[in-house]
């Protein structure tokens, strides 16, 4: 069996042998891993697939493997976020999903690692240790979503999930090797995701190539009226599998090709936006003035927001508890030695942001400049088509090598975290390398209009092979 | 700038022990980002509407009908602290 397939070569081979064959192919190369992508594997994956033989199941997704972030609720799988305050904790239900993943056909691999409530860039700050770039494996995934895109660039699954808060589906998709799609905010239910920041962050695909990420949004969109932000806007994205961009128009940002850029990394985006104008598109450069303040903006808000969303976590209910003399001292105990440092500093500068007499300072002052980001993004969209830029400034950095000082982690979202704010689509897709370490194109589009980004992302993995190379270390 | 006090007031707010050694650390790299965060103070947003979030949709109304919900012995299936069908805690006080 091959190690890296698409979903329609997984089809193939099911069809050849059967779903137990090639599920329990990957759980093989899982069992050898060198990359530590997996928090926990699935024991019921083999028997979903013989079920899926014997009933001779015909959705969408039928027998094919998918690996799932460990913070999307699986029925009976632990959830634990990367955290240890979850520790034995089992979820009673599917998130939205899951469940339409389940109704597809597809066979749930196993739960991936993640940085802690996905609070950061590199997946260091799991619980359950880092996971390793399967191109280096001294150098971190990219995060936070660092399992789901390890796993695929490993061989290990050719379909993830994984959520995009400021860049938690990209980053790990750039510095990976592999497609990552963000979807427009409210386009996928959130029913059953743990929040972290719930204005920004949406389920979003990872796949080995574009057409596969379709195949995912086919199954996982559509409205669902147990998320109150889920919007009623779902398309045919297989649909936009088309290998044309003739006279699409496409804006170049000069704000997101900021100081401490790599080098190859500006040649290679630059490069992929002159095969566009080869096949017939336009570009031109655009200004966003108010990009350059989007990160300190998406932060509050995220730690806003993750203040009062992770205050659930309180050792009453479930996970992991501490005991102490009364309430409070066993609310306090739990969360200091079930949070990781992470989690607390960002916890606590969101307390503090909300907190009387800074809620107007931080708060209120980060909401209104995410309304100023939103109208450079809309007046740029109005003109152009697509955005294209850098999905990350730098290839992947070493493990340890970020981790000590938070800002300079915080600024390695700066290409991503505008999208959030905006809550525009975006993808990340494979444009080049710099010693051996992929390098990731994002193209941003219009609300709902994922059919375009996609259209363009095909297109160009049709004249390039950036998406068909193989990291030699895992092989 | 934070002060040690003020970290330790704000773990009070936010439910989180934080001791000695932890809060001079916590202080030290709260303060580089309230400080990077400070860079917003130069863009004026008087008269700027702020954004909650994106969605464009406001109230979300459903019919107020009884629905299934999970079964007791499930929800209490997570945790060993339980007792007579409710959660066990510490005293408040």
């Amino acid at each position: 069996m091959a190690k890296w397939m698409s979903v329609a070569q997984v089809k193939e081979q099911i069809e050849e042998s059967s779903a137990e064959e090639v599920i329990s192919g990957y759980l093989e190369v899982i069992k050898k891993s060198k990359i530590n992508g997996y928090i926990t594997v699935s024991e019921k994956a083999i028997e979903q697939a013989k079920k899926i033989d014997d009933e001779g199941q015909d959705g969408l997704l039928a027998g094919v493997p998918i690996a799932i972030k460990d913070n999307i609720s699986v029925k009976g799988l632990p959830n634990s976020c990367g955290s240890r305050i979850l520790e034995g904790y089992i979820p009673p239900f599917n998130a939205h999903v899951v469940e339409k993943l389940l109704v597809a056909g597809a066979v749930i691999l196993g739960k991936t690692n993640m940085d802690e409530f996905a609070m950061g860039s590199s997946t260091e700050t799991s619980y359950f240790g880092p996971t390793a770039n399967p191109w280096d494996l001294e150098r971190v995934p990219g995060g936070s979503s660092g399992g789901s895109a390890a796993v695929i660039a490993a061989g290990e699954a050719p379909l993830a999930l994984g959520s995009d808060t400021g860049g938690s589906v990209r980053c790990p998709a750039a510095f990976c090797g592999v497609v990552g799609l963000k979807p427009t905010y409210g386009v996928v239910s959130r029913y059953g995701v743990v929040a972290y920041a719930n204005s920004l962050e949406q389920v979003g695909p990872l796949a080995n190539n574009v057409a596969d990420i379709a195949i995912l949004m086919d199954v996982i969109a559509g409205y669902d009226r147990r998320d109150s932000t889920s919007i009623d806007r779902k398309m045919a994205y297989q649909k936009a599998l088309v290998n044309d961009v003739k006279g699409l128009k496409i804006g170049i940002p000069k704000e997101f090709f900021g100081e401490g850029i790599h080098p190859d990394v500006e040649k290679a985006v630059w490069n992929s936006i002159h095969k566009y104008e080869g096949l017939g598109a336009t570009w031109e450069e655009v200004s966003m003035p108010n990009i350059k303040y989007a990160l300190a903006s998406y932060y509050i808000i995220a730690m806003s927001e993750a203040s009062s969303n992770l205050a659930r976590f309180d050792g009453t209910r479930y996970g992991f508890r501490n005991n102490g003399e009364n309430w409070n001292a066993m609310v306090s105990k739990t969360r200091a030695e079930g949070f990781g440092t992470e989690v607390k500093r960002r916890i606590l500068l969101g307390t503090y942001a909300l907190s009387a007499g800074y809620h107007d300072k931080y708060y209120l002052k980060a909401l209104k400049v995410r309304t100023l980001v939103k109208q450079d993004f809309d007046r740029a969209l109005a003109k152009i088509d697509l955005l294209m830029a850098p999905t990350m400034p730098n290839p992947a950095f070493k493990i340890g090598e970020k981790i000590e000082d938070p800002l300079t982690l915080y600024l390695s979202d700066v290409n991503t975290c505008p999208i959030n704010l905006a809550g525009v689509p975006s993808i990340s897709i494979s444009c080049g390398f710099t010693d051996g370490l992929p390098i990731g194109l994002q193209i941003i589009g219009r609300p709902f209009e994922e059919l375009t980004v996609l259209r363009a992302a095909y297109t160009f993995e049709q004249i390039t092979d950036y998406h068909t190379k193989r990291p030699l270390e895992v092989a | 700038m934070i002060t040690k006090e003020d970290v330790e007031h704000i773990g009070w707010l936010a439910r989180i022990d934080i001791n000695e050694q932890e809060k001079v650390e916590f202080m030290e790299k709260l303060n580089s980002v309230l400080e990077y965060f400070g860079q917003l103070d130069e863009l004026p947003t008087e008269h700027i509407i702020p954004t909650y979030h994106v969605a464009e949709i406001y109230n979300v109304f459903r019919e107020d009908v009884i629905e299934e919900c999970l079964p007791q012995e499930i929800v209490l299936a997570n945790t060993e602290y339980k007792e007579e069908g409710t959660f066990r805690v510490p005293k408040i006080g």
